[in-house]
């Protein structure tokens, strides 16, 4: 007989939680680690977060996540061209990193099950909050990895490219890196597959004191595969973080950014660019805290919405009561393409200094018919012209890189979006 | 090459009738002048010509070497050799300008059924244009008229045109924020496109633009119909008399 009287569970649920049970032998981890993973699938037992917990409210997970995919032994995914010639790639095939990685002088990268194995990363498992659904989705099943240190002063002359590949079933990766004193890095962050996959993916970055770093999402999975993700970063002092995410494809998609800002004079730069399409659900949620006086940041996210796809972008910022003098912008701009596709923006500020300035703004605006008729006035033909503004639309922002390279090769993504969605 | 047939033009938007019966012909190899005071429908006629939708055709025709022109999207009337050089050239963040020259270029030699530019050809050429238009080729790798000037803006139009070898140039006010240097660095670039098998409308309220750009014919219009035409001549006195005496000859 039953006593309590539980909300039946979704078949998500019920495959996540059997999932679990038939993986837990070849998890590993030692007792610390286990430990977290009970705690996390016990948080998942509570049921996926639907739209009544406030940070999932556009993103009703429990009732989006319709199909978990069963863990996929046979799946081969195969290393692909990194989006900068001459790149440092670290793979990871269906979230199994190379025994073999490449070294670089001054970066120490070593396999993440080794760090789950002998427990060393335990303590980095913990899920943030009751609400942590992709925290704990991870720490439940995460593998595999790579454990990255950059040492104090090295400056990295080519991209690192951390390549996330997936061939279908499920893949539960953890990417913590941490940035040494004055060390300057470019970091790519590969997600991409072409299968059904059910994918968690948590990037932990530190950035030590005057660290520079321009760290790329490429979210490229096709639109079968589920994508939930996170980024979680300290930017330390005089610290600068420059985060670009490039959603371009799945079929559910939730990438989370927690940013905090923990010396003076710490800058975060968060550039976005959404491309949706088809009938999908692609949600970015930050949350950014401006924990310490003399810091400072702006987000600029740019959204292209066609056919059904439904697209979320949650900004919140908190300053913190001693945070004095944080200087914080945001803005989420949206081009709606289409009549079935919709966008949801929600800014929040949350200010408890009282000397700072913080503002935040969002539109939504089909095309510029006056420069649509420039365009043409010119002889380019309506499609074409719709082409070049939608593009140029979202180019603004990856043009602000600043690195020739790095937005040669953005725009490369770019256009093969446009090639099979435009 | 261009006859205007007594054209009724009004505003989508509210209904204002702009154009009442327009009449104009301008021949290949012509330099035609519409002068006219503000609210004329000087501009609005170049927007028709090139096609803006904000614009309803309610009577008459345009014919362009003997054709309607009316059906025909902005795009195809460029390609069919209309070009309209913009009072107001849009800025367009995010697209850059040799980016655009090249697709131009191109879509009208796609349109003719050309092979494309080479890149070096492409290059050539517009390296060549910018020089004779004194524009600094540091300035192409902007945005398309981003944070370019009034005079650059006007630049960068004409070096448009120099780019697509338009046969009807029509020239919304090209002089309207330029200095006397640039006046120049532009009327010549525009004197130098002058050919037999090529016109324009040059739109414009000051006679100063026409003693650098000489006409050959010049229109007076107002309330959205050409009053009166004649030669250079006319410009001089409307220079000297105003639009007043010219009007009330009309009315």
């Amino acid at each position: 007989m039953n006593m309590h009287t539980q909300p039946q569970r979704t078949p998500a649920e019920t495959a996540l939680i059997d999932a679990f049970g038939d993986r837990l032998s070849l998890l590993p981890g030692d007792g610390a680690v286990m430990l977290k993973r009970d705690d996390a699938i016990e948080a998942i037992k509570h049921g996926l977060p639907t739209r009544r917990i406030e940070s999932w409210h556009y993103t009703d997970l429990r009732r989006l996540l319709n199909a978990v995919p069963d863990f996929d032994p046979a799946a081969a995914a195969k290393a692909i061209a990194p989006i900068v010639d001459g790149s440092t790639v670290l793979s990871l095939l269906n979230g199994v990193s190379n025994a073999k990685a490449p070294t670089v002088e001054g970066v120490s990268v070593q396999r993440l099950s080794e760090k789950l194995t002998d427990g060393s990363i335990a303590p980095g498992l913990d899920p943030y909050g009751s609400d942590d659904a992709i925290g704990a989705l991870n720490t439940a099943f995460v593998a595999d990895g790579y454990f990255i240190d950059i040492a104090d002063g090295t400056e990295l002359e080519k991209p690192v490219e951390l390549q996330n590949l997936q061939a279908g079933g499920q893949t539960h990766v953890r990417l913590p890196v941490r940035v040494g004193s004055g060390a300057k890095a470019v970091i790519v962050e590969r997600q991409a597959g072409e299968g059904a996959a059910l994918t968690s993916s948590v990037s932990q970055l530190v950035l030590g004191e005057g660290a520079e770093v321009t760290w790329l999402i490429v979210q490229e999975q096709p639109e079968t595969a589920t994508h939930l993700a996170q980024f979680k970063a300290h930017i330390g002092k005089n610290a600068k973080l420059t985060l670009f995410v490039m959603n371009a494809g799945g079929k559910l998609v939730r990438q989370e950014i927690m940013v905090r800002t923990t010396g003076e004079g710490a800058d975060f730069k968060l550039r976005g660019i959404n491309l949706l399409a088809g009938d999908t659900h692609t949600d970015v949620t930050m949350v950014l805290d401006h924990a310490v006086p003399h810091t400072t940041s702006t987000e600029v996210i740019r959204n292209v919405v066609t056919g059904k796809a439904r697209g979320v972008f949650q900004g919140r910022i908190n300053v913190h009561q001693y945070a004095q003098k944080t200087n914080a912008k945001m803005a989420c701009n949206t081009l709606l393409l289409s009549d079935d596709g919709e966008f949801s923006t929600k800014p929040e500020l949350e200010i408890f200094a009282d000397d700072v300035v913080c503002g935040h703004g969002a539109t939504v605006t089909e095309i510029d018919h006056d420069h649509l008729f420039y365009l043409m006035a010119r002889g380019v033909d309506e499609k074409s012209a719709r082409g070049l503004l939608v593009k140029a639309f979202v180019a603004e922002v990856i043009e602000e890189l600043d690195d020739e390279a790095i937005i040669e090769a953005l725009e490369a993504r770019l256009d093969e979006w446009f090639v099979t969605h435009g | 090459m261009l006859e205007i047939k007594n054209l009724h033009a009004r505003i989508v938007d509210d209904g204002t009738e702009i154009i009442r019966g327009l009449n104009l012909t301008v021949k290949a190899g012509e330099v035609a002048a519409i002068m006219g005071p503000n609210g004329s429908g000087k501009s609005t006629l170049s927007y028709i010509l090139a096609g803006r939708e904000d614009y309803e055709v309610t009577e008459g025709d345009i014919l362009y070497n003997g054709q309607s022109i009316l059906e025909m999207d902005p795009a195809e009337r460029a390609t069919s050799g209309i070009f309209l050089a913009f009072q107001y050239p849009m800025e367009i963040p995010g697209v850059a300008t040799m980016e655009f020259l090249k697709v131009a270029m191109n879509e009208q030699r796609k349109a003719r059924g050309e092979e494309p530019l080479k890149i070096p050809e492409f290059l050539k050429r517009v390296k060549e244009a910018a020089a004779s238009l004194s524009m600094d080729m540091a300035m192409l790798k902007r945005p398309l008229n981003v944070g370019f000037s009034g005079g650059e803006k006007k630049r960068a139009e004409i070096l448009q045109m120099k780019l697509l070898e338009p046969k009807l140039c029509v020239l919304d006010e090209t002089d309207s924020g330029l200095d006397i240097d640039a006046l120049k660095i532009v009327s010549d670039g525009v004197n130098a496109l002058r050919a037999p098998d090529r016109a324009f409308l040059v739109i414009t309220h000051y006679q100063r633009l026409l003693e650098h750009i000489v006409p050959d014919s010049v229109h007076v219009l107002y309330k959205g119909q050409v009053i009166k035409s004649g030669d250079k001549s006319l410009a001089l006195d409307l220079e000297a008399n105003g639009y007043a005496g010219v009007i009330g000859e009309a009315a």
